[in-house]
C-alpha cells in the first residue's frame, strides 16, 4: 500500500439542517430543539476546551444558562488565547451605513468568498446571528471605534463592496476577547465555571460511542488527569502552525482536534488553508513566527511592484509610470480589496516573475503615500497608528515615509473537524466551534469573518444546539475505571514517555521547521500533483526520523516546554499527511486551494463543480500506509473519505469574478 | 553579535534560584529578544541542558504572556513587550541580565515563568459588565461620545502582562486594576456597577498581597501599552466616591 491511498466510504447523508426556506431554518431548529429544564442544568457538566472567542463566549454563556462548565486553556490565563491577536475587525450585517447591506448580502458574500465550498444553511445562520453579536459586545463595554456623533464606525474588508466591519483600532480581537473573558471571569468567580489554565488536553475519552471526557496534562506539575462531563466542546483554534512559520501564536496547535480525529471525529477539508497577503516578510533563518499587517490597511494602502524585473532602486526613486499597481490593474472593481486568496496569489506571481522587492525579492510594496497626502498624517495615524508602530519596531523602517514591504503568510485554516448544523462532530456529544471546525468559510475565509464566526458559535449557536443533545442524554456519571478511560490515559503516558526516552540528536524545533518548509513548498500557495506526491513520500520519512532522533530534555513531571512542543509536533506530522492527501485528491482549484493543473486562461482558480462540489470529511482508520510497528502503531488502514455533497439553492455557483 | 547573558534559573517554586551565565554568538540585530533566547535554548537542548523556560505566545505584543526583567527594567530598555524588543537595541559584547518579574503576588513557577493568576481573580471580582448573553439592547440604543469611547479604549488596551507590578518598588497592582476600573466606569454600559466594581476590585487586589501605591510612577513608565498614570488617581476618586455613597 502506498502513502497516497484512501478509500471512499458512505457519503454523509444527514447534516441535520432543517428543511424549509433558508431564512426560517435557524428559528425552526431552535424551536424543534429539546430544552433542558433550568432546574436540571446544574447537574450537567460541559467540558469546554479553549478560551478564545469561541470557547470564552461559549463557557460564559453555558454557565449563565445554569450548566456546570469545566474549562481549559494552555496559557497561564484565559485572556491570552490566540484570538487576542486579531487586528482588523468583525463583520455584521447591521447596515448602519445604509449602503445596501443586509443579512442576505453578508450570506451571499460569504458563500461566494468561500468559492462555493461552504454549507448554505450554516452561512445564512452566521449572517443572521452577526447583528446580535455587536449588540452583545457593546453591552459588555467593548470599546468599538465610534464616530463623533457617538455611533459605531465601520470600515471595508476584502471581497465586499459594503462597509460592515466593526473595529476597535487595530486591536479588535483583543477587545472582543476581553469582553468574553470578563464574562467568563464573572462565572468563574461565581463558581459556575471551573477554570484550568496551563492545562493541555491530550486525548478525548469516548465511552459507548459518546464523548464523555478528556485526558489533560497540568503543564506546571506534569500531572496527567481525567475530567468527565456530559458533553465536550472543542474550541481549540486552527492548525496553521503546522507550517511552523505562520501568523498564529507560537503555541497554537492541532493536538486537541487531532486526537479527537483519531478517536473517530471526521476531519473536513484539511487542505483548505488561508494565506494572508499582508504579512511582514521574513528577515532571516532565526524567524520564529510571522507578523500580520491587518487587511484593513488595504482600505487606504496601495499595493505595487516595479514594472521592470530586477528594478532595485529605492521605492521613492521609482517614478509613478514605472510602477505596477497590479491589483488595481487586474481587478479594477475591487482593486486592492480583492479577497485574500487572490491577493496572495497575485503577489506570488509578481515575485515569481522577478519583480518582487526587498531581500530575496520576496515582497511587494504597500504604499501609504497617497493616503497621507489625501487624509493627512494624523488621520492615517488614528486609523492605523499601532500597526505602523509595530511594523517600524520589527523592521526599523518608517511606513509613513517608506512603503511597507509585505508578503503572504499562512494565517488561518478553513478546514477542521467536520460538524453538522448543530456544530456536533461525528462523535455524539463532541462539539467543535470557532476555527477548530470547518463550518462556514468554504475554501476561503473573508476578512473579519472569523471573529464573527467564533462569537456566533460561542454566544448563540452552540448554547442553543447543545441543549438538544443534553436533553436527550440524561446525566449519568462516568466510571473512572472504564477500560476506555484507562486506555486513553495509558496512550497519553506511552506517547510522552516515548518522547522523553528517544534522547536523540535533533531539537523538536528543527523537525518542525523542516516539516513546515516541506508543506509551504508543496502544499502552500500553489499545489501540484508531483509536489504533493513528493511531500507524501517525505513526511513519513521525516516522522520516522523524528521518533528516532528527537531530543527532549528534562522530565515529564515538571514544566517542560520542550516536551509540550515535541508532543504537538508529533501530531503535525500526521495532520500534514492528511492535508497533502486531501490536496492531492481535490483535483480542482478553489479558494485558498490552488491546483496548478486547474486554472482559467487568466490564471484564476478553476473550480470543478461536477466532481468536487462537496466537503471532504476524512475518517481516521489508523496510520495510512505505514507499518503498524512504527510508533503510534496504527492498523495500517488508509483513511476513508466521506463526501458531504453541497447543494446551492440560494447562491448559484459562478466563476468568482472580482475584475 | 556576541553577548553574555546572565539568566535567572530556578527549577521550581520552592527551589532555590541563581543567575547562570551563558555566552551566545551569531545573534542578528533583526532578532527579537525571544528569538535570541530561542537560539540559546536550541543549543542548550543539544548540549543536554534544560532550556530556559519563559512564557510567550503571540510574539506580537498583544497577549501579555511574555515578560522579563532585562538589565533591571521590566521588558527591557524600549517601551514595548519583551517579544517586540529587538536585538538592534543592544551592542556587540554586551552583558545582559535576565530575571523574572519579582513581586510577592507573582511567585516564580520556573526560571522566568511566574504565576500571575492574581490578575484573573481581580478581574473576576468586578472587572466586567453584567450582561448575560441575549440580554443586550440594540447597539445604537446608547450613543457613546467619541472622547468617552476613546478614553475607555485607552485603558482597555492593558494586556495584563504585569510589568507595572514588576517595575513598582512596592509590587503594587494599582495601574492594572485602575486600567480596568476606568475602562468600564467611564462607559454608560458600566455605570450601573460603577461603585461595586471599584470597591470589589480594590478589595480583591489588596487580598492578593500586592503592595500599596506610593506614587512613584514607575508602573506607567514600564507599561508597554501606555496606560496613563492618571488612571490611578481616577480610580482613587472612584473609590472615594463609592465609599461615600455607601456610607450615606
Ligand atoms: C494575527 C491574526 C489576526 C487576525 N485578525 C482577524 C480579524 O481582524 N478578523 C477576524 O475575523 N479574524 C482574524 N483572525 C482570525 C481569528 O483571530 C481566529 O480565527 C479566531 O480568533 C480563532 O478563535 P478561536 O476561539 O476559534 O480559537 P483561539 O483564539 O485560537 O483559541 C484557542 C484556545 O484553545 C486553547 N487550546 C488549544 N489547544 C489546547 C489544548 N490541547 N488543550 C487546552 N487548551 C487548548 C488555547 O489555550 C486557547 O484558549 C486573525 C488571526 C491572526 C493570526
Ligand atoms: S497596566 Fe500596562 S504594565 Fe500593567 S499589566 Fe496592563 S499593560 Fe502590563
Ligand atoms: S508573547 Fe504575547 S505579548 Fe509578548
Amino acid at each position: 500500500m502506498s502513502y497516497v491511498d484512501y478509500t471512499v466510504g458512505e457519503p454523509i447523508a444527514d447534516t441535520k439542517c432543517p428543511a424549509g426556506p433558508i431564512e426560517e431554518r435557524w428559528d425552526r431548529r431552535r424551536f424543534t430543539a429539546k430544552l433542558v429544564n433550568p432546574a436540571n442544568r446544574r447537574k450537567y457538566t460541559v467540558i469546554v476546551v479553549g478560551t478564545g472567542l469561541a470557547g470564552g463566549s461559549a463557557g460564559a454563556t453555558l454557565a449563565e444558562q445554569g450548566y456546570h462548565v469545566v474549562q481549559f486553556c494552555y496559557q497561564d490565563s484565559p485572556r491570552r488565547a490566540h484570538s487576542i491577536a486579531a487586528q482588523g475587525g468583525i463583520n455584521a450585517a447591521k447596515n448602519y451605513r445604509n449602503d445596501g447591506d443586509s443579512i442576505h448580502r453578508l450570506f451571499y458574500d460569504t458563500v461566494k468568498g468561500g468559492d462555493f465550498r461552504a454549507r448554505e444553511s450554516n452561512v445564512r445562520r452566521l449572517a443572521q446571528v452577526s447583528v446580535e453579536i455587536i449588540d452583545q459586545c457593546v453591552a459588555q463595554g467593548v470599546p468599538f471605534a465610534r464616530e463623533y456623533g457617538g455611533l459605531l464606525d465601520t470600515r471595508s474588508f476584502g471581497g465586499v463592496q459594503v462597509s460592515r466591519t466593526f473595529y476597535a483600532r487595530g486591536q479588535t480581537g483583543q477587545q472582543l476577547l476581553l469582553g468574553a473573558y470578563q464574562a467568563l471571569s464573572r462565572q468563574i468567580a461565581a463558581g459556575n465555571v471551573e477554570m484550568h489554565a496551563r492545562t493541555e488536553m491530550l486525548d478525548l475519552i469516548v465511552i459507548d460511542g459518546r464523548a464523555r471526557g478528556i485526558v489533560a496534562r497540568d503543564l506546571v506539575t506534569g500531572e496527567i488527569s481525567t475530567y468527565f462531563g456530559d458533553a465536550v466542546v472543542l474550541a481549540t483554534g486552527g492548525y496553521g502552525n503546522v507550517f511552523y512559520l505562520s501568523t498564529n501564536a507560537k503555541n497554537s496547535n492541532a493536538t486537541a482536534i487531532w486526537r479527537a480525529h483519531r478517536r473517530g471525529a471526521y476531519f473536513a477539508n484539511p487542505c483548505f488553508t488561508q494565506i494572508h497577503p499582508t504579512c511582514i516578510p521574513r528577515s532571516g533563518d532565526h524567524q520564529s513566527k510571522l507578523t500580520l499587517m491587518s487587511e484593513s490597511l488595504r482600505n487606504d494602502g496601495r499595493i505595487w511592484v516595479p514594472k521592470a524585473k530586477g528594478d532595485n532602486r529605492p521605492p521613492d526613486r521609482i517614478p509613478e509610470q514605472e510602477r505596477d499597481y497590479y491589483l488595481e490593474r487586474i481587478y479594477p472593481s475591487f482593486g486592492n480589496l480583492v479577497p485574500r486568496d487572490i491577493a496572495s496569489r497575485a503577489a506570488k506571481n509578481v515575485c515569481d516573475e522577478g519583480r518582487g522587492v526587498g531581500p530575496g525579492g520576496q515582497g511587494v510594496y504597500l504604499d501609504f503615500a497617497d493616503a497621507v497626502a489625501r487624509m493627512g498624517r494624523d488621520k492615517v495615524a488614528e486609523k492605523y497608528g499601532n500597526l505602523f508602530e509595530m511594523y517600524q519596531r520589527i523592521t526599523a523602517e518608517n511606513p509613513y515615509e517608506v512603503p511597507m514591504r509585505i508578503y503572504p503568510a499562512i494565517h488561518y485554516t478553513m478546514g477542521g473537524l467536520w460538524v453538522d448544523y448543530d456544530l456536533q462532530t461525528t462523535i455524539p456529544g463532541l462539539f467543535a466551534i470557532g476555527e477548530a471546525n470547518f463550518s462556514d468559510h468554504g475554501a476561503n475565509r473573508l476578512g473579519a469573518s472569523a471573529l464573527m464566526q467564533g462569537l456566533a458559535d460561542g454566544y448563540f449557536v452552540l448554547p442553543s444546539t447543545i441543549n438538544d443533545y443534553l436533553a436527550r442524554h440524561p446525566h449519568d456519571t462516568v466510571d473512572p475505571r472504564h477500560p476506555c478511560v484507562t486506555e486513553a490515559v495509558a496512550d497519553v503516558r506511552v506517547r510522552l514517555d516515548k518522547l522523553l526516552s528517544v534522547n536523540g540528536d535533533r531539537t523538536p524545533d528543527s523537525f518542525h521547521r523542516e516539516l513546515g518548509e516541506l508543506l509551504w513548498d508543496n502544499c502552500g500557495m500553489a499545489r501540484n500533483d508531483a509536489g504533493l506526491r513528493k511531500a507524501l513520500e517525505r513526511i513519513p520519512e521525516l516522522r520516522e526520523e523524528f521518533w528516532r532522533r528527537v531530543k527532549v530534555p528534562g522530565s515529564g513531571s515538571e514544566l517542560n516546554q520542550s516536551l509540550e512542543k515535541a508532543n504537538r509536533i508529533s501530531d503535525y506530522f500526521e495532520l500534514a499527511e492528511l492535508m497533502c492527501l486531501d490536496a492531492l485528491h481535490r483535483e480542482e482549484s478553489c479558494g485558498g486551494h490552488f491546483r496548478e493543473e486547474s486554472q482559467t486562461p487568466q490564471g484564476e482558480a478553476a473550480r470543478d463543480d461536477d466532481r468536487f462540489a462537496y466537503a471532504a470529511a476524512w475518517e481516521w482508520r489508523g496510520e495510512g500506509g505505514r507499518p503498524p510497528e512504527e510508533h503510534g502503531g496504527g492498523t495500517g488502514v488508509a483513511p476513508v473519505l466521506h463526501k458531504e455533497q453541497l447543494v446551492f439553492e440560494y447562491v448559484h455557483p459562478t466563476q468568482r469574478s472580482y475584475a | 553579535m556576541r553577548l553574555t547573558l546572565r539568566i535567572w534559573r530556578q527549577r521550581g517554586p520552592e527551589r532555590p534560584g541563581a543567575m547562570t551565565t551563558y555566552e551566545v554568538d551569531g545573534i542578528s540585530e533583526d532578532m527579537s529578544f525571544l528569538e535570541m533566547l530561542d537560539t540559546l535554548n536550541e543549543r542548550l537542548i543539544l548540549e543536554g541542558d534544560e532550556p530556559v523556560a519563559f512564557d510567550h505566545d503571540c510574539r506580537e505584543g498583544i497577549c501579555g504572556a511574555c515578560g522579563m526583567v532585562i538589565n533591571g527594567q521590566a521588558h527591557g530598555p524600549e517601551r514595548t513587550t519583551t517579544c517586540q524588543l529587538h536585538m538592534r537595541h543592544f551592542a556587540d559584547g554586551d552583558t545582559i541580565d535576565v530575571e523574572p518579574w519579582r513581586a510577592a503576588a507573582f511567585p516564580v513557577v520556573k526560571d522566568l515563568v511566574v504565576d500571575r493568576s492574581a490578575f484573573d481573580r481581580i478581574i473576576g471580582s468586578g472587572g466586567y459588565v453584567t450582561a448575560p448573553t441575549g440580554s443586550a439592547p440594540e447597539a445604537h440604543a446608547t450613543p457613546v461620545p467619541k472622547p468617552v469611547a476613546d478614553t475607555a479604549f485607552e485603558h482597555a488596551e492593558c494586556i495584563g502582562c504585569g510589568a507595572c507590578v514588576a517595575a513598582c518598588p512596592n509590587g503594587s497592582a494599582m495601574l492594572f486594576t485602575s486600567a480596568k476600573v476606568v475602562h468600564l466606569n467611564v462607559l454608560p454600559q458600566g455605570a450601573p456597577e460603577r461603585e461595586s466594581r471599584v470597591l470589589d476590585m480594590v478589595a480583591a487586589m489588596d487580598g492578593e498581597g500586592f503592595g500599596g501605591c506610593t506614587n512613584t510612577g514607575e508602573c506607567a513608565l514600564a507599561c508597554p501599552k501606555g496606560v496613563p498614570l492618571q488612571a490611578i488617581a481616577t480610580m482613587n476618586r472612584e473609590f472615594l466616591r463609592a465609599t461615600r455613597k455607601g456610607a450615606r
